[in-house]
């Protein structure tokens, strides 16, 4: 038995599949294709690109997808997947495509870009639904190309996990947004910077042309891109202006005039601003979360000094108060804001690993999004090692805090340097190189007591020899104690807890040499003690 | 009858023990995306429709790594069960820590009394797993990123597959169903599916392997 489905345009009929009416063979013999079949072939090929827009796009909002399965057919989903819709993405893939179906030629691209609050843009993928002319005729449009189709949303669903651009958009918040453009026609690469590298998603031949689906993705973070304003003064005006423009009107131009911040907060609230971040010279931690998704994303805790609590505002904020981040904000455009959660600092045993440990990849927090992350860095470790943005706290933290310091506070911070995407740079800053604090000694052997224990043998260096941007070198306070500036809290304590360094007296060499200095003075300590056997004494009738 | 080909893949990974159990689920799931259709609901004159499948993000709490899977919790159950019969054998067997676990998609084939239902299989997925000892933290951080580049890799090697369009049973009337599709769960549908596996005695050869040494060895006289 063969089945058609009915002509209809009511998306729920396509679940149906029903027997062909009106005295029509039950599939087409000769290798023209029936107007039914182009009519149902179009709209396959336009819904499958709406869909294929959403599924790119949600994938880079943040945030965890779910939706859920249900047995009967709702009538609204189409290739049998719930893949939610939202409006506005929609409304710019429609306006993008203006009537029109990704034909040989034209292709229909969504571009995937990040935006720092400094206003620097870079692209970082672009997803290419295309069409070339090898056809196949023979195929079942209303039942094999659909169901393809269908594998092939599949199939981006788990794609889009895997390219480098999902850890980032799922860390985006303080630092940068991710955006995403839709345009159709060519195919334009060259934004990806050299060497990037393609996925194929698939492809479903169809009686008119084969429909692919790749995605080309940058794999060198550290190649900047040319800034999205003229200048650092005007970067922010302009950012502000175009996403105002922006929010109604969504044209195929280069993305520094266009952009679309892919937030929660967009859908919900007024898009957020990036304002005044850039006026501060620290980086702009504490700078309006709203940008980031429903979860605070981003956390600079990878300076060792609790998770995601911010109660450290005058590390971050570099005067700015943390804690009320209206003031970052723009007169008029706060909307929205959501509040700082106060994230305890306690977490699950692989937090905790995770933030002992070298700040090169990205990591994902095992909770809800409600819970912070730890050591985010933007950069990925698989696709090319480069700098993060931690390494700038880092030396911004060290050079106010660390005891051991004896450079000046006021050195430079990357931050300062007119570099875009300073905070990608790759980490050959001769700063940290010089710095003992940065780049500890490896031996176990350390300058004072207090230094050798906050790393263990071996722990400074990461597989990729970067060894100045694995461990944060902080003061150790014991737990509990109590500081002004750095309240130390259980988390940080178990941290390093949790890299002790090797006990000396188990080195062979130290041991020895301690354990005879060590049996050598037990008789003159004996002596001492025995003299003062009443004071003993008399301290222990005190205990009772 | 003729043999039907089988098509074959065979994806391998090396991980710390305690990431096994979610770097196996995640190739799992992958291939159930794949292999999941909406349940079909029969009407008169031999129609159908096809529910919808919901999708979920997972993230991995051993592993730099998240993954796509059906929102089905029946499904999701069974393959934890699997996977977790798997980690205990790898753990318990006294191996060097290698083992397989193999998802096999077959078809029901009516016999006639007295003889059983025949199962062939159409497509077999194979993981092969290496445990490895991580000797402190730092390593185990790197494990943890190069175990979640892998599995991208082998998200991208399952989605090569899939997209071959090779064969697939054919759409089943309404008494064939059972024979092509699992219809117990209630939510989604996958195609009927076996998951088997085996633990590499500690000689470090499995069973198969040694099998086919003697065969070669017999051969050769």
């Amino acid at each position: 038995m063969k089945f058609r489905a009915s002509p209809d345009n009511c998306r729920s009929d396509l679940n149906w599949w029903n027997p062909p009416s009106c005295g029509k063979l039950p599939y087409a013999m000769d290798t023209d294709l029936s107007s039914q079949d182009r009519k149902d072939l179009d709209k396959f090929i336009k819904f499958f690109a709406l869909k294929t827009v959403q599924v790119i796009v949600q994938a880079r909002l943040g945030e965890k997808i779910c939706t859920r399965s249900s047995s009967s057919p709702t009538g609204s989903d189409w290739f049998n997947l719930a893949i939610k819709d939202i409006p506005e993405v929609t409304h710019e893939a429609k306006k993008a495509l203006s009537g029109q179906l990704p034909a040989v030629g034209r292709s229909m691209c969504v571009e995937i870009s990040l935006k720092t609050s400094e206003g620097d843009s870079m692209e970082l993928e672009i997803w290419c639904l295309e069409m070339n002319e090898k056809c196949d005729k023979e195929i079942k449009v209303s039942y094999t190309v659909y169901n393809r189709l269908s594998l092939l949303l599949k199939s981006l669903l788990a794609i889009t996990r895997v390219t480098p651009a999902y850890r980032l958009s799922r860390k985006q918040g303080h630092e940068y947004v991710i955006l995403y453009r839709i345009y159709f026609g060519e195919v334009q690469l060259s934004g990806l910077g050299e060497g990037f590298q393609t996925v194929r998603v698939g492809t479903v031949g169809t009686p008119v042309g084969t429909i692919t689906l790749s995605c080309a993705y940058r794999i060198n973070l550290a190649f900047m891109s040319t800034r999205a304003g003229e200048d650092n003064g005007a970067a922010y005006p302009s950012v502000e202006d175009s996403q105002e423009v922006c929010t109604t009107s969504f044209s195929t131009s280069p993305p520094s005039q266009c952009v679309f911040t892919v937030t929660k907060a967009h859908f919900q609230t007024p898009p957020p601003v990036v304002t005044d971040t850039l006026k501060v010279p620290v980086m702009g931690l504490a700078v309006s979360h709203q940008l980031s998704s429903s979860r605070l994303s981003y956390q600079p805790a990878a300076l060792g000094v609790g998770s995601a609590d911010m109660g450290y505002p005058v590390l971050f904020a570099g005067g700015l108060n943390a804690a009320h981040p209206h003031q970052l904000i723009g007169p008029g455009k706060e909307g929205g804001v959501p509040p700082i959660p106060s994230q305890p600092a306690h977490g699950t045993q692989a937090d905790q690993e995770r933030m002992c440990t070298p700040l090169d990849g990205v990591h994902y927090s095992a909770a809800t999004p409600s819970s912070s992350e730890d050591t985010e860095t933007v950069s990925n470790s698989s696709e090319g090692k480069c700098g993060s943005p931690h390494d700038l706290l880092e030396t911004i933290f060290i050079r106010k805090v660390g005891a051991f310091v004896n450079k000046p506070i006021n050195q430079v911070t990357m931050a300062n340097l007119d570099i875009p995407f300073a905070m990608f740079a790759p980490k050959n800053i001769e700063l940290e190189d010089n710095d003992p604090m940065v780049n500890p000694p490896d031996s176990p052997e350390t300058e004072s007591p207090l230094q050798g224990s906050l790393h263990s043998e071996g722990s400074s260096g990461s597989s990729t020899g970067n060894t100045h941007d694995d461990f944060v070198m902080i003061d150790f306070k014991p737990a509990f104690s109590k500081d002004d500036i750095l309240p130390m809290d259980l988390g940080t304590f178990y941290r390093e807890f949790q890299n002790p360094p090797q006990l000396s007296s188990l080195s062979i060499d130290i041991g020895a040499q301690s354990m005879a200095e060590d049996l050598d003075s037990l008789p003159e300590k004996l002596a001492v003690h025995e003299k003062n056997v009443k004071e003993f004494d008399a301290f222990v009738e005190t205990l009772q | 009858a003729p043999a039907m080909n089988c098509r074959a893949e065979v994806l391998e990974v090396s991980v710390e023990g305690r990431q096994v159990e979610e770097a196996m689920l995640a190739v799992l799931h992958t291939v159930l995306l794949h292999r999941s259709t909406g349940k079909f609901h029969y009407k008169k004159e031999g129609t159908y429709s096809i529910g919808t499948v919901g999708t979920q993000d997972v993230d991995c709490d051993f592993i730099d790594f998240a993954y796509v899977r059906v929102s089905s919790e029946e499904l999701d159950r069974a393959l934890r069960k699997a996977v977790g019969e798997f980690k205990d054998a790898l753990r318990s067997s006294g191996s060097d820590g290698m083992g397989q676990i193999s998802l096999e998609f077959y078809q029901k084939k009516k016999s006639r009394w007295p003889f059983s239902d025949e199962c062939i299989p159409w497509e077999l997925w194979t993981i092969k797993v290496n445990v490895v000892n991580l000797a402190n933290e730092q390593e185990r951080q790197i494990c943890r990123e190069k175990v979640g580049e892998k599995l991208c890799e082998k998200i991208i090697n399952i989605v090569e597959v899939m997209n071959r369009h090779e064969y697939l049973p054919k759409m089943p009337t309404q008494s064939e169903v059972d024979n092509v599709f699992d219809t117990s769960l209630k939510d989604v549908q996958p195609y009927l599916y076996k998951i088997s596996y085996q633990i590499t005695d500690s000689l470090g050869t499995s069973v198969t392997t040694t099998m086919r040494r003697l065969i070669k060895d017999t051969l050769a006289l």
